[in-house]
């Protein structure tokens, strides 16, 4: 489903964010990704829904290839992924069903479908009672599910998570990673970047820890070689 | 396209002052192009009627008999140049200089003054060139004692109609290139003001053509109603000016819809670059 095969990355500006990095997230799998600010986790995202491309090697997403693809694919790549950041990126002037039903127009769904569907997601992420709710009267627990409702909206097979807990509180913070659960348990995927290690440690997924642009921990590598250095943090944390 | 019509329009909505700044803007931009433009109209239609006046006037020797005249205004007639040919008998002449100089009617005597053959010539053949041509070939007509068509006066009514063009087209580019500045900067403050909406509609799939669709409606619906708003103030402008300095003319409808789709256009224009701009840099 995504597959990065020794990629690298450079800026311009800020320099080597990726060394050399590869690993695979199989269909329906639940992965965190792990490491301390400036890592490189973010940029692994941007490369999962290609918005940026490698300086080397290839990430491969449903079936799209870094090294192949052509701009005008991107978008329907996009449709097949749910995407969603810390920072919940809603439209402030749109009630809570406007936010969610704009993912679906965009997409082209017949107009016909999208209430039914908006309600039936709304109700999903437990904010079925605040459909015309403003995001600026929500709590952040609530805006992020506003934002989770609308990365469901096109039945996307993974689910990219950049730090989506990272402006909650703890219990908030639960909730949210409960949905998440319960989406990943219905078959999409789910790769989630985060530094909340009680969170990854808690759940016994697979983790996979990235520093200074290089992967330094796969959860999933049996038998592989460990990490060597002083990051390992689940494993001191262990 | 349904969608796209309608967040168009809800842009307006969303954003009252900023699409009101941006159609004030795309207006009186359009709005100095115009008054240039009823300017540049009126010294047209001015330098036209002048031109109008521009004949040749070949005096015919006395005796001549009526069957050459005739014979001479049929050939002179199929000119291409020629859009009148008129013969002027002496009598015609003198009362025609005793209306004009009234004062001095007493002093013309009966045959007095020679008849003559005027043309006048289309639109076009006016030009210092064409006239001395044409007036070369009716001088070969025997019965032609002089030619007159004005030489020095047509040569500099045809200067200042090359200056007046050639200032007007400067003028003209300078007002549109500043217009179309002014409009495409005023647009693309819109287009900024809705980046995070386009870099969240690019996160759920949407395509580069489905963003840009209603910007470019709004755009369109910026730049007639800014032209609409325009063409009302040169009317104004028109009615100030012809109460308090000189009765102008103003455009026909045919340029005022001109001016409207031009204001269109540039909002149209306007709004793909700046989108595209945009679209290329996020």
């Amino acid at each position: 489903m995504i597959r990065f095969s020794h990629v690298h990355k450079t800026f311009a500006r800020s320099g080597v964010a990726l060394q050399d990095v590869s690993f695979q997230v199989n269909k329906g799998e639940f992965v965190f990704i792990t490491g301390p600010s400036g890592a490189g986790k973010s940029t692994i995202l941007k490369l999962c829904f290609f918005d940026e491309r490698p300086t080397q090697g290839e990430v491969k997403v449903c079936g799209m290839s870094s090294v192949t693809y052509k701009t005008t694919d991107v978008p329907k790549l996009r449709r097949r992924l749910g995407i969603i950041f810390q920072d919940f990126r809603l439209l402030e002037d749109r009630n809570v069903e406007s936010n969610v039903a704009f993912a679906l127009e965009v997409t082209g769904t017949p107009a016909a479908q999208i209430p039914g569907r908006v309600a039936r997601l709304l109700t999903q992420v437990g904010l079925g009672a605040k459909a015309t709710a403003l995001p600026s009267e929500l709590s952040g627990g609530e805006q992020q599910r506003v934002a989770i409702a609308r990365a469901l909206a096109n039945d996307p097979v993974v689910l990219v998570a950049d730090e989506p807990t990272g402006n909650l509180d703890e219990r908030a913070t639960r909730g949210i990673y409960q949905l998440f659960r319960d989406i990943n348990a219905s078959g999409t995927a789910v790769l989630m970047a985060t530094h909340d290690l009680d969170l990854v440690r808690r759940s016994g997924c697979r983790t996979i820890e990235v520093n200074r642009g290089q992967l330094v921990f796969d959860s999933a590598a049996d038998g592989g070689p460990r990490p060597s250095g002083p990051i390992k943090s689940l494993a001191d944390d262990a | 396209m349904r969608l796209a019509i309608r967040e168009a329009l809800l842009a307006f909505r969303r954003a009252p002052m900023l699409s009101a700044l941006s159609i004030t803007t795309i207006a009186f931009s359009l709005f100095a192009f115009g008054l240039f433009g009823l300017v540049a109209l009126n010294i047209r239609n001015a330098l036209r009627q002048v031109e109008d006046r521009v004949e040749i006037r070949a005096f015919i020797a006395d005796g001549t008999g009526a069957e050459a005249t005739s014979a001479a205004l049929g050939d002179i007639g199929a000119f291409p140049e020629a859009a009148s040919v008129k013969l002027v008998t002496q009598g015609e002449a003198l009362d025609r200089a005793r209306r004009e100089l009234g004062e001095f009617s007493d002093v013309f005597e009966e045959g007095i003054l020679p008849a003559s053959i005027e043309v006048r010539l289309k639109v076009g053949f006016r030009d210092p060139a064409t006239v001395r041509a044409v007036a070369k070939r009716i001088e070969v007509y025997d019965f032609v004692d002089d030619i007159r068509f004005g030489e020095e006066w047509v040569e500099k009514l045809h200067r200042l109609r090359n200056i007046a063009t050639l200032a007007g087209a400067c003028l003209g580019l300078t007002f549109a290139v500043v217009a179309i500045i002014i409009i495409g900067s005023t647009i693309r403050m819109a287009v900024l003001a809705r980046s995070r909406e386009i870099a969240i509609m690019r996160l759920v799939g949407a395509t580069d053509g489905f963003i840009r669709a209603p910007f470019l409606i709004e755009g369109f619906l910026k730049g007639t109603l800014g032209g609409l708003f325009a063409l009302v103030l040169a009317w104004v402008a028109l009615l100030v000016i012809n109460r308090f300095v000189v009765q102008a003319t103003f455009f026909d409808p045919w340029m005022g819809a001109v001016g409207v789709i031009a204001g269109a256009s540039i909002g149209l224009a306007g709004s793909a670059l700046s989108v595209g701009r945009h679209l290329k840099r996020v």
